[in-house]
């Protein structure tokens, strides 16, 4: 076999010499031929030509030897290439034409798939990634308590005891990821941090490239000076790579921390499509957070727990254990502040292993759906872009029906000339697909740019592995047969004699050999119809979404930030600190209107509480539920909030002053039975204690609180000044249309006058909610390119089948015409056999469309996937384009000269 | 033009071309000229099929060739058989005389 192989490639490197040698060899066995015929008794000349005569054709034999060995092959498929090449230079239009679309159509493909890759398929970039496993309370619902970090799973409480308890793995580790800001002082410079337990890098198999990592001894119970470890990345942008970084401080809000070691450059940590710059121990939580401390708080859900499994254990089997260990695990971490009902759904919890090989990523719960989708989207625009390319190859095929007929004639096989015409396909394919990896490179990294945000910065590894070498590799071998196959399989179907003696004229050729191309176009219109409905539904969606009434003004406000913490202000005295700060803002030049609010609407943070109706009595069982937003006095007046009756808070409203309330729409129809709330009482209970009555003072209309999707809520707005926990922070919301950088610059100055110790960060409402519309924007525009590729190229295919039908059938109209037939027949003609073509591409995508509407459905707002408008916009628009498309061959073909057709015959 | 050698049952070139070769390194001619020979003229063995032959064995690595001066003086391929050839050739030769048995036992219970 190695001999074989060796003897074959050393054949293809000394061609010559094997040859020359075969020459000689053949010439030997002549000359030894014609002696022996002379031994016989022939005359010299006579034997030499019997012995030639007696080996038969030297070329043939030649041949043959060449055939018997392998690396021939090779060589066919070289010059099939090297002349498919030389007709694409003939043809530098079409193949221009081809490999753009082929390079585009495959680039999209590949990039999505990049994506889809990076986040979906790959696994960890740690040591053993199968091994590693999640373990979090299999179905939690109806939990409470303080949820921070994107991976809330278990309380450090839980923590402590799954560490001390669990057996199924070799080691655990818990962490939660949190935005660390590491400013000394002045404005904010916020980096991602990752609070780790002691075991974090150990078990993961982590080495630092520098220093040392996080051992279990740096993460003890009160750490008193621990050090951070920071990522590759942050080595390089913020200290220049210097090795000098051991030693020095990093500071975390403001605390310092001694730098211990720098992590590899490809760990970014267990979260896929997201990055750490900073990592702490667990145990530095209470020194960064103060008494917002999560440590101790067993309502404080913070940490996600993950670990290593042992050998021979399944995650089955380690669930097995956790399930047994979960009533003592939830015995000891119980809130002592949980009422009963609360309490008992705690203690039912249960423990579960989850697969972790590939990481955690919230980024795959929100754009697997999308990418998949999209991916699907992209895939068919290329099989529109392949059945263009079949096209014109099916039409180059018929040209050159003729020059495969004498190419059969004279002894070509079929299998033969179907490899050449293969060739020139795969060429094409070829040269697509390489161009569209490239593209492809680049085109990901948009993608994944786009979905950035300043506040959200997303960080997908997007490699190129074997997963998309291959996925690419598929796509182009599977465009190039449905493009190249049925064409060369139709080239080469024809009986030589036929084609031979059919004498030039295109007017008698079979219909079969049209009706490929009749199907092909039919099936490009209806997937062309698939991609409009898809793009117009995404397009109508967001456009829902932003035109969306969410009970306020989105833009012309800006959010500040303002942090006080390092000025250690008693409690008692920050009530006072930021209202200060309130008055101050609202006398800056511009501002039109300013207020303080705990939840920014549609930040994303929240506070549900249980609600009592009435001021006196609990109710049976689960208490119904609001979400809650503290609020200044003119918070709605800033936000245009319309009150519908009633008052605005006011500076009466304070700490010792009875409780009051406003509440929404909602609110009123879920506790009230829809009647006027004004006047009424409830009660807040939250964990045990229950609140004395809050009066309602008026009512507002609806507003979105969470995010645009949701229904609305029933909220209720409390008076800030009537707080008694109040924060180290005021939320400052103020509207103006005075130019941003003013404003802001404005803002700090203002607050710098009063301490210039504190740390601000500014983000505009309208920008916030924007970015939280990304997916819909993203599957928008994606969609909508897609939708308009699709209808442009199914376009050019009707156009192209509508002309070579002209072209085709132009001596029955130049006879037609000659009889006296009017150009309004003609055109008539020419369009029926379009419209038939529409009409039925259009039913098969209509049927397409309501079959596939399903799959968008969930990533749909205000509208569903068989929204009738949609459709009829959809199939107008195709149907028009479509019209235009074939009406330009139609009125060529009226126009022409029957004289010059019938000449020509 | 007729190859009498196409005749040859499927394979059985190969074999014949080992067989000869048994006894010391020959050159192409000398081998289809022993061949017919010693097959009485039943088999005349066409360089367009004697030659491909040659290539395949020699890539099993069964048949190494060189180039020598033949007894005229000229300079001619000489063919000679490996360790492995000879071992194919054995396996060959048993399996067809079962074979061929085999074939003559039906042939005479049928007539």
């Amino acid at each position: 076999m190695l001999r074989n192989l060796w003897s074959g490639l050393a054949g293809l490197l000394r061609k010559e010499q094997v040859e020359r040698e075969m020459d000689e060899e053949l010439g030997e066995f002549l000359d030894a031929a014609a002696q022996e015929n002379m031994r016989g008794g022939m005359s010299r000349a006579e034997a030499a030509r019997a012995a030639r005569l007696e080996m038969g054709g030297m070329e043939a034999v030649k041949e043959n030897v060449r055939a018997a060995s392998w690396e021939s092959r090779i060589e066919t498929v070289w010059s099939d290439l090297r002349f498919g090449a030389r007709l694409l230079r003939f043809n530098p239009v079409f193949a221009g034409a081809a490999i753009l679309s082929l390079a585009l159509g495959i680039g999209a493909n590949t990039a999505i798939f990049q994506l889809i890759d990076a986040v979906r398929l790959r696994t960890l970039p740690v040591k053993n990634a199968q091994e590693i496993a999640r373990v979090a309370i299999d179905q939690r619902n109806g939990a409470s308590g303080n949820f921070s970090t994107r991976y809330p799973d278990l309380t450090y409480a839980m923590w402590e005891q799954i560490r001390a308890q669990q057996q199924g793995f070799s080691d655990v580790f818990a962490w939660g990821p949190n935005l660390f800001n590491i400013a000394p002082g002045g404005e904010v410079h916020n980096v991602q941090g990752l609070w780790v337990s002691g075991d974090f890098f150990q078990t993961l198999g982590v080495e630092p490239v520098l220093g040392r990592l996080f051992t279990a001894e740096d993460d003890q119970p009160r750490c008193a000076s621990p050090g951070a470890a920071i990522s590759y990345s942050l080595w390089q942008r913020e200290y220049g790579g210097e090795r000098a970084v051991l030693g020095r401080t990093i500071t975390v809000n403001r605390h310092p921390f001694p730098i211990i070691g720098v992590a590899p450059a490809d760990f970014y940590g267990v979260e896929v499509g997201r990055y750490f710059d900073v990592a702490v121990p667990l145990c530095a939580e209470p020194i960064i957070n103060g008494e917002d401390s999560q440590l101790k708080s067993r309502s404080g859900w913070w940490l996600s727990v993950m670990g290593r499994l042992k050998t021979g254990w399944s995650a089955e089997r380690a669930a097995a254990q956790l399930r047994a260990i979960s009533p003592g695990v939830f015995e000891a971490t119980l809130p002592p502040d949980f009422n009963p009902s609360r309490a008992k759904h705690f203690l039912q919890y249960r423990l579960g292993v989850f697969p972790a090989d590939s990481g955690l990523s919230d980024l795959r719960k929100d754009y697997e759906k999308p990418l998949w989708l999209l991916l699907a989207l992209a895939g068919l625009v290329l099989l529109i872009a392949s059945a263009n390319l079949a096209n014109l190859m099916l039409a180059r095929a018929s040209a050159r029906e003729k020059e495969m007929a004498m190419r059969m004639a004279v002894g070509a096989g079929r299998g033969r000339l179907i490899r050449q015409l293969l060739a020139e396909s795969l060429l094409l394919a070829g040269i697509g697909a390489g161009l569209g990896a490239l593209l492809a490179r680049n085109l990901s990294r948009v993608l994944v740019a786009s979905l950035s945000t300043q506040h959200d910065p997303l960080f997908v590894e997007l490699g190129t592995d074997w997963r998309v070498l291959g996925f690419t590799t598929a796509l182009a071998v599977l465009t190039c047969i449905l493009f190249g196959l049925a064409p060369a399989l139709r080239a080469t179907s024809v009986a030589p004699g036929l084609a031979l003696k059919d004498g030039g004229r295109g007017s008698t050729q079979g219909r079969s050999r049209f009706a490929l191309r009749r199907i092909l176009v039919v099936s490009q219109i209806a997937m062309s119809l698939l991609l409009l409905v898809g793009a117009l539904l995404f397009a109508r969606s967001l456009n829902n979404l932003a035109g969306l009434d969410a009970g306020f003004r989105q833009s012309g406000i800006l959010v500040t930030d303002i942090d006080f913490t390092p000025l250690n202000l008693a409690k008692q005295a920050r009530l006072a600190f930021s209202n200060d700060l309130l008055k101050r803002v609202r006398v800056i030049p511009g501002v039109d209107a300013a207020a303080i609010a705990a939840v920014v609407p549609l930040s994303g943070n929240g506070i549900n509480q249980d609600i009592f109706w009435g001021d006196a009595g609990e109710p049976e069982g689960e208490a119904p539920t609001a979400t809650i937003n503290r609020v200044s006095p003119g918070f709605f007046k800033t936000l245009q909030t319309r009150m519908l009756d009633g008052r605005d808070f006011d500076e009466h409203d304070a700490a010792n002053s009875p409780k009051v309330a406003v509440v929404n729409e909602t609110f009123a129809k879920k506790f009230a039975n829809g009647a006027n709330p004004v006047g009424m009482k409830f009660r807040i209970r939250r964990l045990k204690t229950v609140s004395p009555p809050y009066e309602v003072i008026a009512l507002v209309q609806d507003t979105k609180y969470g995010e645009l999707r949701e229904n609305f809520q029933p909220i209720a707005y409390l008076a800030i000044a009537q707080f008694d926990h109040p924060g180290t922070d005021a939320q400052i919301l103020m509207r103006s249309n005075a130019p941003l950088t003013k404003l802001m610059s404005a803002v700090k100055s203002t607050a710098n006058e009063v301490n210039p110790n504190m740390d601000i960060s500014f983000v505009t409402f309208h920008k916030m909610i924007e970015d939280g519309l990304l997916r819909d924007r993203l599957m928008a525009r994606l969609s909508g390119f897609f939708g308009v590729l699709a209808v442009v190229l199914a376009a050019i295919g009707l156009y192209g089948v509508i002309s070579y039908m002209v072209a085709r059938r132009r001596n029955e109209i130049a006879i037609r015409v000659a009889l006296g037939a009017r150009r309004e027949s003609i055109v008539k003609l020419v369009m029926g056999e379009a419209g038939v073509l529409l009409g039925v591409g259009l039913v098969i995508g209509t049927v397409l469309a309501l079959a596939g509407g399903k799959a968008a459905a969930s990533l749909l707002f205000g509208l569903k996937p068989w929204d009738v408008p949609t459709f009829v916009l959809a199939l107008g628009l195709l149907a028009l384009v479509a019209t235009a498309a074939s009406l330009l061959p139609a009125a060529r073909a009226a126009r022409s000269d029957p004289m010059e057709a019938l000449r020509q015959e | 033009m007729a190859d009498k050698a196409s005749g040859l049952v499927q394979g059985t070139l190969d074999m014949l071309i080992l067989k000869t070769l048994e006894l010391q390194p020959m050159h192409g001619y000398g081998i289809a000229m022993r061949i017919e020979q010693i097959s009485k003229g039943v088999f005349q063995v066409n360089p367009g099929s004697l030659f491909p032959a040659f290539r395949r064995l020699e890539r099993k690595g069964w048949l190494p060739s060189e180039w020598r001066e033949t007894e005229n003086n000229r300079r001619a391929r000489y063919y000679a058989l490996t360790g492995l050839g000879r071992k194919q050739l054995k396996g060959e030769t048993q399996e067809w005389t079962r074979q061929a048995a085999a074939i003559a036992r039906i042939l005479e219970a049928e007539s």
